[in-house]
Order: structure tokens, then sequence, then C-alpha cells
């Protein structure tokens, strides 16, 4: 069993503040730290080596210190890394990511699984994903929040869906997407934090993948961000500081206003 | 780095676009002001033009190519009609509003591309929502959603009938096919936008989002590929009014099931049982918090919201303390809301929480602490202890419903 895990470095949201004063985001001091769906792609990724044999390559792309993410990768517990790496990579959109990835993905000879985070919480987009399969020509099933069997060249897994959960099958390779209830990730070993000393962590470029360059980076990016802002908070209503009967009274009345009392 | 200039001769090191990246990308060294050194722009750089915004002297370039305008050979408005057992989703009433807007801002049609087996006759009520036109493809192989033969069937039609712009729900279903067949087109795709609208100047879709967990909003353009192509967040979007009498044209499409490539199967569909309203459905929703300080108190919630037939929501903090299901939870992880009233009792408005409450009507808070961020979006807020106020109210709204 071949499995390859996509994961990405992104700065950690819960520590990102505003300042009030200019309204920009505060960004010293946040620090960077791999996708936290992405720690449980990665667990999903080595439990499915523990139980079927085979290996897990943790692929990324990003900047020179995306590296970090990968060595903790291999401090949990992946056999290999790679970092695609090159200034023409910059600037990529979801479909220019996807394509990058799955360039990568064929330089290492395919998996029969590849796995994803649900999203990474920078760009929230969860399309990398599904993109990568489509680029791959294989299929893919997302929002897997339970891997059933695995066994004759299928995959069995259970997706949320609104309303309920779905059971699907599919032939493998495949890629899915995974949420946080599909496991819960182990921390690194001490003798994983070694190893990861000591690993070398490959650095591919575009050349090294056999990429496009007009399929890569922003050239590659039909997308494209105008303008970046702050979101405006709603106005400030009445905030009151009385005896409890007094602020039950005047929810009541708030209440009756609006008719639903 | 490829894309971004920072003009020597203009730049005064302001360090306005240092504070502005969102990304830390831009560095100055030996402090601001005439002595210091040019801004330099280093990996971290997504070319998101947030800078170019801030400069205050416009010293900051970002090379593009110029806005061709819309192609001339695609033109229309259409919405994927998204169904599930023969039942169009909510959303979808959601896009056919914005999309009627969308489409006679530009004087184009809007289309629904309706997939599914035996589906053809929901048709009629994708027209009475606003839809011109319904391009349906029926086949049994479309029967329970799969996104090969869904992807495979729309790129079909949109070659054959090349829209301009395509809107898909923000869904579980929308999430999963749209960047399948954007792969597909090899066009832009944008996430979960919260806001549209077409640029009066250019003709192009203006798609607006949060992404950073609500921190950040971005406008983002596809200006070259077609169609331009968004997935739309449920229960944001004003719903499409029926008109029974609307007159639209119903295309059907032929699907080849035969030469497709299916390799995913549906086995089964779970239901998931709820036997409260559930949150994205309520007209009301309470919601509680870590302020409720254990599981047992969850009750007070639960029986507040009981007294106004509401729906019961709850912070991140409750649903991972394993005070109530996740399904309930309310936010940027959780789900986004739009109820008439929102209440919240013992939240602190986390940007997370508030990304998934924020469009609702009215806000009411109750918490202790007079400087919680909840104060500063509700509508009307009230410091106080919440074992005091909530158990009082529900007392009094229990008088008043059984005085009714
Ligand atoms: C990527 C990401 C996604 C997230 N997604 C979500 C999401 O979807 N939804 C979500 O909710 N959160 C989300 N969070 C978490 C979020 O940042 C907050 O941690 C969470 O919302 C806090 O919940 P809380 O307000 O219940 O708890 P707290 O922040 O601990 O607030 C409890 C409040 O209760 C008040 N209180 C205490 N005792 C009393 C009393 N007796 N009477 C009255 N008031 C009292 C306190 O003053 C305090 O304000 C996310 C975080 C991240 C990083
Ligand atoms: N630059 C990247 N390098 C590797 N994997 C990525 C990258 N961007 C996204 N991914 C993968 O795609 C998933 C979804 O990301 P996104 O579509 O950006 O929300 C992530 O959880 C990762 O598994």
């Amino acid at each position: 069993m071949k499995v390859i895990v996509c994961i990405k470095q992104v700065p950690d949201t819960t520590e990102v503040k505003i300042n009030p004063e200019t309204g920009t985001l505060m960004r010293e001091g946040v620090p960077a730290i791999i996708n936290p769906f992405d720690q449980y792609a990665l667990e999903e990724g080595i439990l499915t080596r523990e139980r079927h044999g085979g290996t897990v390559t943790a692929i990324s792309m990003g900047p020179p210190q995306a590296r970090e993410a990968l060595r903790d990768a291999v401090a949990m517990g992946v056999d290999d890394a790679v970092l695609l790496c090159d200034q023409r990579f910059a600037g990529a959109d979801t479909l220019a990511t996807a394509y990058t990835l799955a360039r990568a993905i064929e330089r290492l000879g395919g998996a029969d699984l590849i796995i994803c985070g649900k999203q990474a919480i920078d760009g929230d987009t969860a399309q990398v994903g599904p993109g990568v399969a489509e680029e791959l020509d294989i299929p893919h099933i997302s929002y897997v929040k339970k891997v059933v069997s695995i066994g004759d060249g299928r995959i069995k897994v259970e997706r949320m869906v609104e309303g309920g959960v779905e059971v699907i099958e599919s032939s493998m390779p495949v890629l899915i997407t995974v949420m946080k209830d599909i496991n819960q990730p182990r921390l690194p070993t001490l003798k994983g934090i070694m190893r990861a000393k000591r690993t070398e962590i490959k650095v591919w470029g575009l050349e090294d993948i056999g990429a496009e360059e007009g399929r890569v980076g922003l050239t590659g990016s039909p997308t494209e961000v105008i303008r970046v802002f702050t979101p405006e908070l709603r106005k400030r209503g009445q905030v009151i500081e009385v005896p409890t009967e007094e602020a039950v009274a005047a929810v009541v009345r708030k209440l009756r206003e609006l008719r639903a009392v | 780095m490829t894309g971004i200039r920072i003009r020597e001769d203009v730049c005064t090191r302001c360090g306005e676009c240092v504070a502005a990246c969102p990304f830390g990308a831009i560095e100055i060294t030996g402090g601001t002001g005439a002595t210091s050194g040019l801004p330099r722009v280093n990996d971290s750089c997504t070319l998101c033009g947030a800078c170019t915004d801030s400069c205050p002297v416009g010293a900051i370039e970002i090379a593009r190519d110029s806005g061709a305008g819309p192609a001339p050979d695609h033109k229309d408005v259409w919405v994927f009609a998204e169904q599930r057992g023969g039942r169009i989703a909510g959303v979808v009433f959601e896009l056919l509003g914005e999309g009627r807007k969308l489409a006679d801002s530009l004087g184009q049609r809007l289309g629904a591309a309706l997939l599914g087996s035996g589906v053809r006759g929901l048709a009629p009520e994708l027209i009475a929502h606003g839809a011109d036109v319904v391009y349906v493809a029926d086949d049994p192989c479309l029967d329970r959603f799969r996104d090969e033969p869904y992807a495979l069937v729309l790129e079909g039609m949109v070659n054959k009938y090349s829209p301009n712009i395509i809107l898909f729900g923000a869904t579980s279903t929308g999430r999963s096919l749209a960047p399948r067949l954007a792969g597909k087109l090899r066009t832009g795709l944008t996430a979960d936008c919260t806001g549209l609208e077409i640029d009066t100047e250019t003709g192009l879709l203006r798609q607006t989002r949060p992404a950073f967990g609500g921190n950040i909003m971005a406008t983002i353009l596809c200006r070259k590929a077609r169609p331009q192509m968004a997935t739309v967040r449920p229960r944001v979007m004003k719903r499409a009014g029926a008109d029974p009498g609307r007159a639209g044209e119903v295309i059907p499409f032929a699907v080849d099931s035969g030469r497709m490539r299916i390799r995913t199967d549906v086995l089964e569909f779970v239901e998931e049982v709820t036997d409260t309203v559930s949150i994205e459905d309520a007209d009301i929703i309470v919601s509680g918090g870590r302020g409720l300080g254990e599981a047992r108190n969850f009750s007070l919630i639960q029986d507040l919201a009981r007294a106004m037939k509401a729906a019961v929501g709850a912070s991140r903090a409750a649903v991972d303390s394993g005070w109530i299901a996740y399904s309930h939870q309310v936010g940027q992880t959780g789900k986004t809301v739009c109820p008439k009233i929102y209440i919240a009792v013992g939240i602190s408005g986390a940007v997370q929480h508030l990304a998934g409450m924020q469009g609702s009507e009215v806000i009411i808070a109750i918490n202790k602490d007079p400087e919680a961020p909840i104060f500063k979006v509700a509508t009307l807020g009230i410091v106080g202890d919440l074992f005091e106020v909530v158990p009082a109210l529900t007392k009094e709204l229990r008088k008043a419903s059984g005085a009714d």
C-alpha cells in the first residue's frame, strides 16, 4: 500500500488578532503550524501503513519554511517527505496548487491512497483535494469521517453529508479528504523527533516534477484576489447592566416587539 | 518574487504595507522612515494585493494581465439545482434569488442545471423561482449524487451551452463537485462566497468570501477563464419568491451513461435523527457556551429553547466539552445560521463563533463579562449572571405563553 498525504503549513488562525486601530491583521508572533485537518490526514496515512504495510509520503507546496511542517510529519511517523518549492509556484490558487501537487504525485509514481485534510484553515476552500483527484483522473471522496475497510483494491468509507452519513465504496487509487472525527492524531515520539532531525527533506522545483510553467503559480491561476479587507462588525446595540428582574423585563419587551412572545 | 514590485523612487518607507500584509511577507530593515531600507517581499507573498491598497503613495505594483471582459460567447448565469431524493435543496432557492439579480444586471438569462433520476418534474418549481431555462439530465446513473458522473454530465452541458457564471451551494455536494468540474474546465472557483455582485465596468463577477477563519474578507475575480464559478454559503442570500405562473423553457440533455467511467458507489445513506428543530431552519436559536460551566447546566439552554419553541445551538467550547452534539455547533467549523433571533448565553463571541451567526437579524447576548466581544454585535446585551437571568427569563416566558 502506497500512501501520499498532502499537508499545508498555515498560520495558526486562533492566534491571529486584528489591530483595532488599523483594522489589519496582526501577524507578529503568529506561529506556523501544520493545517489542523492535515494532522488527521497524516494520522490516517500512518494508521493505513500500520494495518496494511507499505509506505507513507508527505508532500507540501510552499515556501522554504514549510520544510518545518514536513519535518513535523516525519516526527509523527511518515517515511518520506517532499517540499515543492519554486519561485514560479508562488501566488497559486487552488487550481494551480492542485495541478502542482498532482504532477509531484505522478513523479512519486502515484499512490493507492492519497489523503488531504478537509480544508486548510487559512483559505478555507476545501477545493485542493478534489482538484488533485481530477488532475490525476482518479475518483475522490470528500468529508470522510471513517475508513471502514481497505482490501482487494477497494476502499469503503463513511462520508458526512447534510442530514446523515453516506457509506461509499470506491476502487483504488482514490483520494479522500478527511474530517476531524476520523481519528486522534498521535504526538511525535522522541525517536521520531530524532529521526526527523536526520531525515533529508527533498526539495523539488518546476523541472523536477515536469510541470508546465503556464499552469503553476500566479500564471496558472484563473482567480485573482483583488481586495482584502476586515469584515465590518455589526453595529453595537444597547448593552445594559441592571438587576435580574429588569434585565428579564428588557428581554421580554424586545421579544414582544419582535412578536416572538 | 514574480509579479510584485516596489518602486524605490516612490516608496517612503512608511511601513504601512508591512502592517497590511496578511501573510507577513513584507519586511523592512532598519526601522521605518527615510533612513530605512526598501521593503522586501519574501516567499510568503501570495500576491493578494492587500499591500497595494494600503500604500499611501502607490509605490507597490502587481503585474497582472489586463482584464479582458467576459468572453462574448459565454452567456447566462447558471445555478446548480442540487437535489436529494427528488427534493430540491433549500440553498438552490437562495441561488436562484441571487442568480436572478446577477442575470438581470448582465441582461442575460438565468439557467438551472438539474441532474438526477426521475427529476424532470422538478423543473417547474425552478422556473417558478426565477429560472428562465432548465437543462435537465435525467438518467439512472445520476440517481444518487456521485462526483464523477455529475462532473462529467455538467462538463458536457457547459461545453454545449457555454454559461458565463455557475453558482453552487457550498454544501457537501457543491463543495465536492464544483472543484472537480472547475478542474475539468480549467477555470477559477471561489469557495464559500457570502457576497456576489457584477462589476458595472467590466461585467465581471465580484466574489467576496471570508478567509483566515473569518478574520479577513477577500474579493476575487476570474477575469479570463469561463465560466466564472463560485460556491455560495447557504443561508446568506435571500431566497427567491415563487410565481407559479412564470414561463420558462425546459431543455433535456442526453446522458450517455455507457461511456461513463464511474468508480464510486453509494452503498447506503444513514439518516441522522434529530429530535429538535434543526438549527439551519430555525427562526429562533438559543445557544449556550462555556459559561454554563458543566454538562448538566446545559439544560438551562434546553428549557429556555423549549419555552420559546427555539432550536438549540452551541459554541465550539460547549461541543468540545461534550455537552451537546456537533450538529448543534454554530460558527466557522460548525453551521452558519441566520435566524430572526439569536440568543447567546455564556458565549464570549470569538471571531470563529461570530462568523456563523453575525447574519442573525437580532442578537441578544447574556454574559457576565461586560468586555465580552459578543456585546459588540449584540442588538441587546445583558451584563449579568446567566444562572440568575436565564431561569427567570424561562419562567417569565412560560407564564406569557400560558396566558396566551
Ligand atoms: C479554526 C477554528 C475554527 C473554530 N470554529 C468555531 C466554531 O465553528 N464555532 C465556535 O463557537 N467556535 C469555534 N472556534 C473556537 C472559538 O475560537 C472559541 O474558542 C469558542 O467559540 C469559545 O466558546 P465560548 O464562547 O462558549 O467560550 P469562552 O470563550 O470561554 O466564553 C465563555 C463566556 O461565558 C461567560 N460566562 C461565564 N460564566 C458566566 C455566567 N455565570 N453568566 C454569564 N456569563 C458567563 C464568560 O464571561 C465568557 O465570555 C474555532 C476556532 C478555530 C481555531
Ligand atoms: N500548498 C499545499 N501543499 C500541500 N497540500 C495542500 C496545499 N494546499 C492545500 N493542500 C491540501 O488540500 C487540503 C485542502 O486545502 P484547501 O483547498 O486550501 O482548503 C489541505 O487540507 C491539504 O491536504
